[in-house]
């Protein structure tokens, strides 16, 4: 692997969370993205390639070396890691709203689910998966949600394109009036 | 006919409140369960369901629920409501429902997605990955003597000093002062309010003073002049002529 290569592959090694191109174009100033993103093509290459037990994945608008998944079962038994806490279908549910609709008011989400949704919204922000990103118009200046990149990264997508579009759903939305003979 | 779906003497159904997420997603379970069409409900069936449900789950205290049953009952009257012919006006009561379902249906394609995408996610770990930490116990409180002290002055400092209205019974001494002013008119024709009650009278003995004054002169006992307001009030034996 290039030079390049190498010294990204050690930031990778070092941080515990996906690094954005951004932060990995500081680590040189001297090359440029177009330069990065195929010495990142080059790990990926190398360590797929190769008999290796960790891959880099691109994921969350970065990338970060991840254990490959046969192996996740034996170290969870010998308890090295936990996986994480499974999200209730009112979060689930909460969290798909706030990803197509967002920004999003509480209200909106309230009237989508029928049940009120204040309580999962204040746990998903306190586990940083949703934040306020503005107000709204509207009366009291309703307070906006959307997702944050720890989203995607417990989805393990790069961006939200990843997230199946609204079309690709069997059901998709549509008008109900007049039955329509398919 | 229907399906055995939940009808409350059907014993064996027991639902779990946890299983749904609202009423939306009470609404699509019967729908799916009775394998109908959700774009021509049959809405009289699917009401008596949702009722029968929430009755045998206890649901019929959540608002939520009784909302939506409400709802239901509401688009059933409106359904049986006799409809003119040709009329091209006439909207589906049932539109705004079913559009209602649409979506949340559309958002439990996307929850499943979402599921399996966070599952599948877990298989890896990142390095120095920390599972979340259970939400910590409150830490023990430590407190300085000296700090709560400090405090406590703080807050005493804060306390506004209590108004305290001392309440005695002390009745006026209307008699004590009618004495007092007949003995000063038996011995000078005239004298002051200030004769009759002294350099700085209490408030009691004043009104006492004053009520008796009054009642005096009410009977014809003295007179009261006063030259201008707020002038020294001047009292007379009433005989001005035995005086002139």
């Amino acid at each position: 692997m290039s030079p390049l290569a190498q010294l990204l592959e050690a930031a990778l090694f070092a941080s515990s969370r996906p690094l954005t191109l951004e932060e990995l174009l500081t680590l040189d100033p001297t090359v440029g993205e177009s330069a990065v993103r195929t010495a990142l093509a080059d790990i990926r290459d190398t360590f797929a390639a190769g008999d290796h037990g960790v891959e880099l994945v691109e994921i969350a608008q970065g990338w970060q070396f991840l254990t490959r998944r046969d192996y996740a079962e034996a170290i969870e038994r010998a308890q090295f890691a936990l996986r994480p806490r499974r999200l209730s279908p009112a979060a689930l549910e909460t969290l798909a709203i706030i990803a197509y609709r967002q920004p999003v008011g509480r209200l909106e989400v309230d009237e989508i689910r029928g049940v009120d949704s204040g309580a999962v919204i204040d746990k998903l922000s306190e586990r940083g998966l949703v934040e306020v990103v503005t107000r709204g118009e509207g009366l009291g200046r309703p307070l906006l949600y959307g997702t944050t990149p720890q989203f995607l990264e417990i989805l393990g997508v790069r961006d939200l394109d990843e997230l199946p579009r609204l079309e690709e759903l069997s059901v998709a939305l549509r008008p109900p009036a007049p039955a329509e003979p398919e | 006919m229907s399906p055995p779906v939940v009808a409350p003497d059907q014993s064996g159904f027991v639902i779990e409140l946890e299983q749904f997420s609202g009423p939306l997603d009470l609404l699509l379970h019967l729908i799916h369960e009775d394998e109908v069409d959700i774009t021509d409900l049959p809405i009289a069936k699917i009401a008596d369901q949702f009722l029968a449900v929430i009755n045998e789950l206890g649901l019929n205290q959540a608002a939520d629920y009784l909302e939506m049953a409400a709802r239901l009952l509401r688009i059933k009257a409106q359904l049986l409501l006799p409809r003119r012919l040709g009329d091209d006006e006439w909207e589906d009561p049932r539109a705004e429902l079913v559009r209602r379902l649409l979506e949340y249906q559309q958002i439990r394609e996307l929850v499943e997605w979402l599921g399996e995408a966070a599952v599948r996610r877990a298989e890896q770990f990142g390095r120095g990955f920390r599972p979340e930490p259970p939400a910590a116990a409150p830490a023990p409180l430590v407190i300085e003597l000296n700090d709560l002290l400090a405090a406590a002055e703080r807050v005493i400092a804060l306390i506004p000093e209590p108004e305290l209205h001392r309440v005695v019974p002390r009745p006026l001494d209307v008699e004590g002062a009618t004495a007092k002013i007949e003995a000063l008119l038996a011995a000078r024709e005239s004298f002051g309010w200030r004769d009759v009650v002294g350099p700085r009278p209490s408030i009691v003995d004043a009104l006492s003073a004053f009520i008796a004054l009054l009642e005096l002169a009410r009977r014809s006992a003295l007179r009261l002049d006063q030259r201008a307001p707020f002038a020294p009030i001047e009292i007379r034996r009433e005989s001005p002529r035995a005086a002139a």
